[in-house]
């Protein structure tokens, strides 16, 4: 079981928190055109990653907070907690935010590229 | 009864004046309190114990705790009996009941042995050859072969014993409490330390308590440890865990332990608890799991009698018991002549020393030739004799390359063989957590290497095999954990150790087989799961030379022992069979749990009525009381319907459902999700979630919402109030209370973070009670006095607040039925007394409370959805006809995007619709396939489904709502639900029965 820290409350178990996939992933317009491939981009395709990433969990059994997490998929190990309107400020969180496809167009980039570790 | 012939006079840490029956295969043996079912099993000289998984050989004890791979048996009877359990790691009591597994009629003549003659039939992959094909034949294979690998009978009825559970926090867990586990425990808490040290056997010391030939500080290693243990016993901030497995080591040092309670003490009360499953964060984690002894690979070493040296000296030195009286040594090391030293100083026969090596020279090896024991050096068993228990062994002189046999054979006599092939450090744990370990050449075995985690393996874990060494380990990883938790006290001194020196193994594997020999002699590198250096062969030439394949090719290191013994030499086999480096070959990952664990531990206390919280609602008293039958709800207990005396649930709905549209009918509506939204942006966010308008909504008024998901699939829906300016009274189906509640925290906080808007769960803070039916008014207003309810001043999907029976109140002109309704709300504890009073003003209008069964019925008569039965979140508002509740003009709403995506838009959706049976008797069953034509037999095309189905008593008929492809251009086609034994043919109509269909 997951030990994560709120940033409110302080480290508590993972049954306390609920999950909330990969962080500061942009939001269409839906009031401006957009194709239903790039659409479905944002609704359906998310990256299955081995190393570090930058997700969302929210104290769902505590103070209901949502907050970003940087964590490792193979170890477990959480790097960085920040607040959920901001950017990480680790070197390794602010390199995992740089290296995410989504950041770029992701037609424009190989699949490869999104396994980098 | 048995005497217990083999317990010697002196020897053992077990309480002699406390003699124990117990039975084993039907037979009452005797022993001593502190005795493991093995250990007093052999004192009564019972090697046997039970036949392999395979080959149905006989087999005998292996080792000690949960090293033992092959006495595997049943303990206990009726529903408390537990199979599969090692012997080793049962302590006995009055009255145990215990019995032999995988044999057939008898453990002393099985059938299953012909497997063993036939043994060159069953190849490594036997299985996957042999019943892949033809397919359809697998199911009669299947029955066969899980009958004759049978391992013990789970219990068919519930487990009578208690279990619990127990949360813990501490500085430094220690795993293991021999030297180097004691000494770290006595360091870390000396230092400052909240320590737990838990151990899996009953009394703490291991190697302490086996290894009686060293000294340290001048006591004996017994004394030491029993001093060590007298002190920790004396410090606060020390738990102590004897009987307890360290069995999981998962993520942040989070660990789970294990702690089966003494038996007599759990045996003599009752309800005491059986097993205590603890789960421990730890900020450090220090190793002392010891080594695990292995196995030599020679021809018939499975044969009863032959077991590993370190645990004949453990039965010796703490049970008091020899497995022998004319045992013989085979070894490639020095540890296994302290065994044969042991057994001389306890007057027990050494029949030989069998040493590989060709000149050993050590300490150790002097004293054997002191005491005149006969050593047979550069020799090898080549072989045993013996069915039911070992009797003689065939030794030869190895090449100088271990490669060939030179020399004469000569027999040895013995009834009991300990073999010594080195030691593997127990990394199980390590492994787990994440660490990696690297091949040690010195010891040919893999040692801890990197962490991942806030962990350090020290003595036996680290492949230290020195007492002296590990001790000091065990000290300085005690301290330097405290320190690392935050501790700053001072530890204690390192003490003097006096211990035999030990010079270098020799590994030869396998021993070569002799030649000229008739049958093929089995050399078992896997106990448990039978599997033979053949098998690692075969699998090799096959082309199964991944460690992970070969592990599930032949089962190497698979079952409930999980290769404890086994699987060091077989990647050793596999990467002389590759010629490579055994670090080439790699090594599997361990899982937990280290050893079995009962799925009671697992489940503890949190079973039948503790299972899960059961929320009830301020009337539940009164729905007990009007003798109410009940259904869950998500958690809530709701009440479901009110049958009266010999009426049938049928009888009982009807008269509710046919009283709500003529009279008065009234519910409990407590348990729907309220939300209370409160903030300067409330509107604005109530937009964004809802499909349809809301910046306009007056105070006093109500509007129903759907909530989709981006998706654009339907996720919930509900009636909302405004209040007041800027406060909302959200409600949200009884299920989706929670997650909707989170739903809008995540957009709120994630997505629209400046929006100014404060949401507060509400639902247990309001009892509803709602009055449905023509008669409604009238009742209401005897109650209520200060508000006008006439249609025109309280219209339809109005709010006011008031004053109902003396209680202030919020209604809501609200309908879930389509009559004439009103739901009251007032505090939670005011609910019971305004339900009470409602009802007994509403007798003169024939008011009559209805269920959840009945509000179901009576929303299906007017076609309203129910989210989660006409939804199963592959449904959009425009595939259940709503497309009136999306609004055209408003630039963003969650699902927005969606519902214009290739796929939404598509005319051959499904749709909900109405289905009439033709036969107006038929009641279709709910979750029914719909096709359009019915063949013979499956498949048949589908193309649907029914979410709803009910007998609807002011329709007079049966009524579904279903989901059909193109269901709304198919209005008055003909379908056919096809069941078991029949079709029903039912035709497609609107889904508003009462207005439109039944009229
Ligand atoms: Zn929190």
């Amino acid at each position: 079981m997951l030990h994560i820290e709120c940033p409110w409350c302080g480290f508590r178990d993972d049954a306390e928190f609920h999950y909330g996939g990969e962080a500061h992933i942009t939001r269409p317009d839906p009031s401006k055109t957009l194709t239903d491939e790039k659409f479905s981009e944002y609704l359906f395709l998310k990256t299955n990653t081995k190393g570090l990433i930058l997700e969302r969990w929210c104290h769902r059994s505590g103070c209901r907070r949502w907050f970003n997490v940087l964590r490792n998929t193979i170890t477990n190990e959480i790097l960085e907690v920040y607040p959920v309107t901001e950017t990480p400020s680790s070197k390794q969180g602010k390199e995992t935010y740089d290296r995410n496809w989504r950041r770029i167009s992701p037609s424009k980039k190989t699949p490869k590229t999104d396994e980098a570790k | 009864m048995s005497s217990q012939r083999f317990r010697l006079k002196e020897a053992g840490r077990l309480d002699r004046n406390a003699p124990l029956k117990f039975k084993f295969d039907g037979k009452i043996y005797e022993g001593f309190r502190g005795d493991t079912l093995s250990s007093a099993l052999l004192a009564n000289g019972v090697h046997l114990v039970g036949r392999s998984f395979k080959y149905h050989r006989p087999r005998g004890h292996l080792g000690v705790g949960a090293v033992e791979a092959n006495a595997l048996i049943q303990v206990g009877d009726g529903n408390s009996t537990e199979p599969n359990v090692r012997a080793s790691q049962v302590e006995i009591y009055d009255g145990l009941v215990a019995s032999s597994q995988n044999r057939w009629p008898s453990l002393l003549f099985d059938l299953g042995v012909v497997n063993d003659l036939l043994g060159g039939l069953i190849p490594a992959g036997f299985y996957y050859k042999t019943f892949m094909w033809p397919r359809k034949w697998w199911m009669k294979y299947e029955y066969f072969i899980r009958r004759a690998a049978g391992l013990g009978k789970a219990p068919t009825g519930r487990d009578p014993d208690r279990y619990e559970k127990m949360h813990a926090h501490c500085d430094v867990l220690i795993v293991g409490a021999g030297p180097a586990g004691l000494a770290a425990a006595l360091a870390a808490s000396k230092t400052g330390a909240r320590v737990i040290i838990a151990d899996d056997q009953q009394t703490f010391g291991g190697s302490l308590n086996t290894d009686t030939d060293c000294y340290i500080n001048d006591k004996t290693t017994v004394d030491w440890g029993k001093d060590v243990v007298a002190t920790l016993e004396g410090l606060p901030d020390v738990t102590m865990l004897p009987n307890t497995t360290v069995s999981g080591y998962y993520e942040q040092n989070y660990l789970t332990l294990l702690e089966t309670t003494k038996p007599h003490f759990f045996k003599s009360t009752i309800q005491q608890t059986r097993q205590r499953l603890w789960k421990v964060r730890a900020k450090q984690v220090i190793l002392a799991t010891g080594m695990i002894e292995r196995p030599l690979l020679f021809a018939n070493n499975d044969r009863p009698g032959i077991m590993l040296s370190s645990a004949i000296r453990e039965y010796i030195n703490k049970y008091g018991v020899t497995p022998g009286q004319n045992p013989l040594i085979f070894t490639n090391n020095d540890d296994a002549y302290r065994t044969a030293i042991t057994m001389r100083k306890n007057n027990i026969n050494v029949a030989a020393i069998v040493d590989i090596r060709e000149n050993p020279d050590s300490e150790l090896f002097r004293q054997a030739q002191e005491m005149q024991i006969p050593i047979h050096v550069g020799s090898a068993v080549v072989t045993t004799k013996g069915y039911n228990r070992i009797k003689s062994a065939t030794i030869i002189k190895l090449s100088s390359d271990g490669k060939t046999l030179t020399g004469e054979r000569k027999v040895l006599e013995c009834d009991c063989l300990a073999m010594s092939g080195g030691w593997n450090p127990a990394i199980h744990l390590f492994s787990q957590s994440g660490g990696r370990v690297k091949w040690n050449h010195e010891l040919a075995t893999f040692i801890p290497s990197e962490a991942t985690q806030n962990v350090l393996a020290i003595g036996g874990c680290n492949g230290t095999a020195d007492l002296a060494k590990s001790l000091k380990e065990g000290l300085q990883a005690g301290v330097s954990a405290a320190r690392l938790s935050g501790n700053k006290g001072h530890p204690p001194a390192i003490p003097s150790v006096q211990e035999p020196k030990q010079s270098e193994t020799r590994f030869v594997l396998p021993i070569p087989t002799q030649k000229n020999k008739l049958v093929d002699e089995k050399v078992f590198i896997d106990f448990q799961n039978d599997v033979t250096l053949a098998d690692i062969q075969l699998a090799s030439r096959e082309g199964y030379n991944s460690v992970e394949h070969l592990k599930r090719y032949t089962t190497v290191g698979m079952g409930t022992d999980q290769g404890k013994t086994s699987n060091v030499n077989a990647l050793m086999l596999l990467s002389q069979i590759l010629d490579c480096e055994p670090e080439q070959v790699g090594y599997t990952t361990f899982r937990p749990p280290y050893a079995p664990t009962t799925i009671g531990a697992y489940a503890g206390r949190n079973i039948g009525n503790l299972f899960s919280p059961v929320r009830t609602t301020a009337i539940n008293p009164w729905h007990k009381e009007a003798g109410a039958r009940f259904e869950h709800v998500g958690q809530w207990m709701r009440a479901w319907y009110y049958p009266k005396a010999n009426e049938t649930m049928r009888q009982a709905v009807d008269r509710e459902v046919k009283a709500a549209r003529t009279n008065i009918g009234i519910l409990d509506a407590s348990t729907l999700g309220k939300i209370d939204i409160q903030g300067p942006d409330a509107a604005e966010f109530l937009n964004r979630v809802y499909t349809n308008a809301w910046l306009k909504l007056p105070p006093g008024t109500s509007r129903y919402g759907l909530m989709l998901k981006e998706d654009g699939m339907v996720m919930d829906d509900g009636v909302t109030t405004c209040i007041k300016e800027n406060h909302y009274h959200m409600t949200t189906t009884t299920g989706g209370a929670a997650s909707v509640l989170e739903w809008l925290e995540e957009w709120l906080q994630t997505e629209w973070p400046n929006l100014k808007v404060y949401l507060t769960s509400v639902t247990e803070q309001w009892a509803v009670a709602a009055i449905c039916g023509p008669k409604s008014r009238e009742l209401l207003k005897e109650l209520c006095t200060d508000i006008d309810l006439s249609d025109k001043a309280f219209p339809f999907m109005g709010y006011r607040e008031g004053t109902v029976a003396g209680i202030k109140a919020r209604i809501f002109r609200i309908s879930f039925t389509g009559e004439l309704s009103f739901e009251i709300n007032v505090p939670r504890s005011y609910g019971l007394s305004l339900w009470e009073k409602l009802l007994d003003i509403g007798k003169k209008y024939e008011i009559c409370p209805y269920g959840t069964e009945a509000m179901h019925v009576l929303r299906a008569e007017k076609g309203f959805i129910i989210v989660g039965q006409e939804t199963d979140g592959t449904v959009t508002p425009v595939d259940l006809g709503m497309d009136w509740i999306i609004s055209k003009t408003k630039p963003d709403f969650i699902g927005k995007r969606a519902l214009s995506r290739r796929d939404i838009i598509k005319a051959d959706r499904k749709q909900l619709v109405g289905l009439l049976t033709n036969n107006a008797t038929d009641i279709l069953p709910e979750g029914s396939q719909i096709v359009e034509e019915v063949l013979p037999k499956p498949p048949m095309s589908m193309i649907g489904h029914v979410t709803s189905s009910y007998f609807s008593p002011n329709c007079g008929r049966p009524i579904a709502m279903a989901l059909i492809k193109s269901g709304r251009d198919r209005m008055g086609q003909t379908v056919h639900i096809p069941l078991k034994n029949k079709s029903i043919a039912a035709t497609i109509t609107d889904v508003n029965f009462l207005d439109n269909v039944s009229k």
